[in-house]
């Protein structure tokens, strides 16, 4: 469902990316590991671009609104499935049908006791759940991920793998703690200097593998 | 010694204001200005609350007026600011809010008569103008990562409602309150024309000598704008705006001829209207029409305005920068810190115009009463603002004091700002100055008035167009010096 054919990328007129050729089929679970400034954000934003209509992003920055609700802020993930004006109301006084609907979502996270507190008063780790839910919310099947669990001790963040991994069919996540990686995704994509230095079922792969990433 | 470009700026701008001083009229004309000021202070020490029932109403009608106007110019401003990205809305919010409320009131009085909606538009639409500026800034404030985060397909209205406003919403809410201060000061002057609110109560009170019943409405206007905070809630504005229109009072009636004859008559060129046929002549004529008029009124006028500008700028700066350590608690201990409250709150409170009025009574028309009044009030709104920003500052705790803190330590550190909202002000108080020649100083708004009352109504919408254009200039000229000395400082809007 995604490809990328010899694709090059620049970010402030550095070029990230060098000739990616690269095929995601619907079902799988891509990690992408690799150094920071090895390009991984680029490529996520280049895959997203591919089907924003059928994606749900989590940004590597949580980009909740700090005045609104945990509440709000998840249901924001829903916007393109009401109309307006039902939106506006449940941003003026919550509705209590969707209040139930976002709950359930808050519970996986963790989050249910928080869910009316405004954003600007979460901790970090729990505004990347804040932002986790948004996605999650969104009920595309498909996820991409920048970091998703970057800000979440490990006990959580297999709990909130989990949760993504169970509600999306393809997943494709950017990574840097390499066990994780291993053990919720079945294919690594390792970058490095902008460009594809491996790409590997994940069955069979030790972490040491990927130490080659990660030096010069 | 290489100076700061700030530096050099504000040498530049002292010596033009000593320029304009050396050419400006500052005489004192009154044969006793020290009786007259003698006995308002008398007044001022014996406020007369006797008269309860009038100043209640007055106080009424100027808060009706003012929430009225300012409900109207927020729902205009709002819908321009989602427009701002329109050349023409851009511009016509620019011009809309370079003429004055008081001239925009002498222009609907002759269109509306003495009716309450010529109070209501003079001052929502002035207002609508900055409205539309300042929200549409915010707007853009607002931290634009949400936005990338809303899912692919949300309609833009959702978007804007969940991931825009409520980051603008705080800055919104305290901003329109600010404004409803400022419509309350709007709504007070408005009385000077002939509106039924504060300013005409207190102008007939000082025309009969009452002392005290002056003291007594300008203190019960502080104590309404002091306590804004407490009986202005969200809950219950609503309520206020329901309630307003049953305080201003019976209007006259609206006449539709008067509306037309305003529109196709009145304001047209003279020449225009006294040709038979719109050709070659006609138009040759208005030119003629236009030319004498800036030469024999205008230009007069924009010198004055420009002159009595410079003056009142410089001195607003430099009572600013005596005024802000009088409520820092870098220099003075509680007691002192609430007389200095005090005095900033009532100097900032009382609109120029009331101040410019009063000082005038006192020393006969020039223009020293006009640069006392816009100093004192100027300078209290600047330094209230540096006051408060200056106990933000962190100290080293060996720091030194009093003059030497102030001289090392604490100035050169807020100097920048202190630019930074004097040039924010400059138009402000070019604003102010042209509408002062309503009360005989021979700025633009004094050309303006005399054609009122020589009922010229083109005439007066020429100059008024005139003022609006060198208004729109200053302000333009204000933001090129910012950027070039680098006043990055945004400061609180006002």
């Amino acid at each position: 469902m995604f490809d990328l054919d010899k694709a090059s990328a620049s970010y402030n007129g550095r070029v990230v990316l060098r000739d990616i050729s690269l095929t995601v089929r619907p079902g799988e679970r891509v990690a992408l590991v690799g150094e920071s400034g090895a390009g991984k954000s680029t490529l996520l934003n280049l895959l997203y671009q591919q089907h924003q209509a059928r994606a749900a992003l989590i940004p590597q920055d949580p980009a909740l609104v700090w005045t609104l609700s945990v509440f709000h802020n998840v249901y924001i993930g829903s916007l393109h499935r009401h109309k307006s004006l039902y939106n506006l109301l449940n941003l003026v006084r919550p509705r209590a049908r969707e209040v139930e609907r976002v709950r359930p979502v808050l519970r996986r996270l963790g989050l249910e006791d928080k869910i009316f507190t405004p954003a600007g008063e979460l901790s970090g780790g729990q505004r990347q759940r804040t932002a986790v839910g948004r996605a999650l919310y969104q009920g595309r099947d498909v996820l991409l991920g920048d970091e998703p669990v970057s800000a979440v001790d490990v006990h959580q963040a297999r709990a909130v793998l989990t949760a993504i991994n169970e509600a999306h069919d393809t997943v494709i996540l950017a990574m840097h703690d390499v066990d994780l990686a291993l053990a919720f995704t079945d294919r690594v994509i390792g970058l490095k200097g902008g460009h594809i230095a491996l790409d590997q079922p994940t069955s069979g792969l030790k972490p040491s593998d990927l130490d080659s990433l990660y030096t010069n | 010694m290489e100076r700061s470009g700030a530096f050099k700026t504000s040498l530049a701008f002292i010596g033009v204001a000593i320029v304009c001083l050396l050419i400006a009229d500052i005489e004192i004309s009154t044969l006793d200005p020290w009786r007259e000021m003698g006995r308002m202070a008398l007044g001022v020490v014996t406020p007369n609350f006797l008269a309860v029932g009038q100043l209640g109403e007055a106080l009424a009608k100027t808060v009706a007026f003012a929430f009225l106007g300012v409900a109207l110019g927020v729902v205009v401003g709002f819908a321009s600011a989602l427009l701002f990205h329109f050349g023409p809305v851009r511009w016509l919010s620019a011009f809309v809010r370079a003429i004055h409320e008081l001239f925009w009131a002498l222009i609907f009085l002759q269109i509306f008569g003495l009716t309450p909606l010529t109070g209501i538009l003079a001052i929502a639409i002035p207002y609508g103008g900055i409205f539309a500026k300042v929200y549409s800034e915010i707007l853009e404030e607002a931290d634009p990562r949400p936005l990338a985060a809303v899912p692919h397909g949300a309609s833009p209205a959702a978007a804007f409602f969940y991931a825009r406003l409520p980051d603008a919403w705080v800055h919104i809410k305290s901003y329109t309150l600010y404004r409803l201060e400022c419509g309350l000061r709007s709504s007070a002057i408005l009385g000077f024309v002939g509106l039924p609110t504060l300013g005409f109560y207190l102008e007939s009170a000082f025309r009969q000598g009452h002392y005290s019943e002056v003291s007594a409405l300008l203190i019960l206007f502080y104590v309404l704008i002091a306590s804004l905070r407490l009986w202005v809630k969200a809950r219950l504005v609503p309520l206020y705006l329901l309630a307003a229109p049953f305080f201003l009072g019976p209007g006259a009636e609206i006449s539709l001829a008067n509306i037309t004859r305003f529109f196709t008559q009145d304001i047209v060129p003279h020449p225009i209207r006294a040709a038979e046929t719109l050709d070659f002549a006609a138009l040759g004529a208005w030119a003629d029409w236009m030319w004498q008029i800036f030469t024999t009124q205008a230009l007069w006028g924009i010198a004055a305005t420009l002159i009595l500008t410079q003056i009142a700028l410089v001195a607003s700066g430099a009572l600013a920068l005596v005024f802000f350590p009088l409520i820092s608690r870098r220099f003075f201990g509680r007691f002192g810190r609430t007389l200095g409250h005090g005095f900033l709150v009532v100097t900032r409170s009382t609109p120029e115009y009331i101040l410019a009025y009063l000082f005038l009574q006192f020393w006969g028309p020039s223009m020293l009463p006009a640069i006392v009044a816009l100093a004192l009030h100027n300078g209290a709104v600047i330094g209230h603002l540096i006051g408060r920003h200056v106990d933000e500052i962190p100290l080293r705790p060996d720091a030194p004091k009093g003059l030497n803190l102030y001289a090392y330590e604490v100035l050169p550190r807020v100097y920048g700002q202190f630019l930074a909202f004097l040039f924010y002000r400059w138009e402000v108080i070019l604003r102010e100055t042209a509408i002062l020649g309503i009360l005989g100083i021979l700025t633009l708004g004094f050309y303006v008035d005399s054609a009122i009352a020589d009922i010229r109504m083109d005439r007066a919408v020429f100059l008024i167009i005139i003022t609006a254009f060198l208004n729109i200039g200053v302000d333009a000229l204000s933001r090129a010096i910012r950027a070039k000395i680098r006043l990055t400082t945004t400061p609180e809007r006002t």
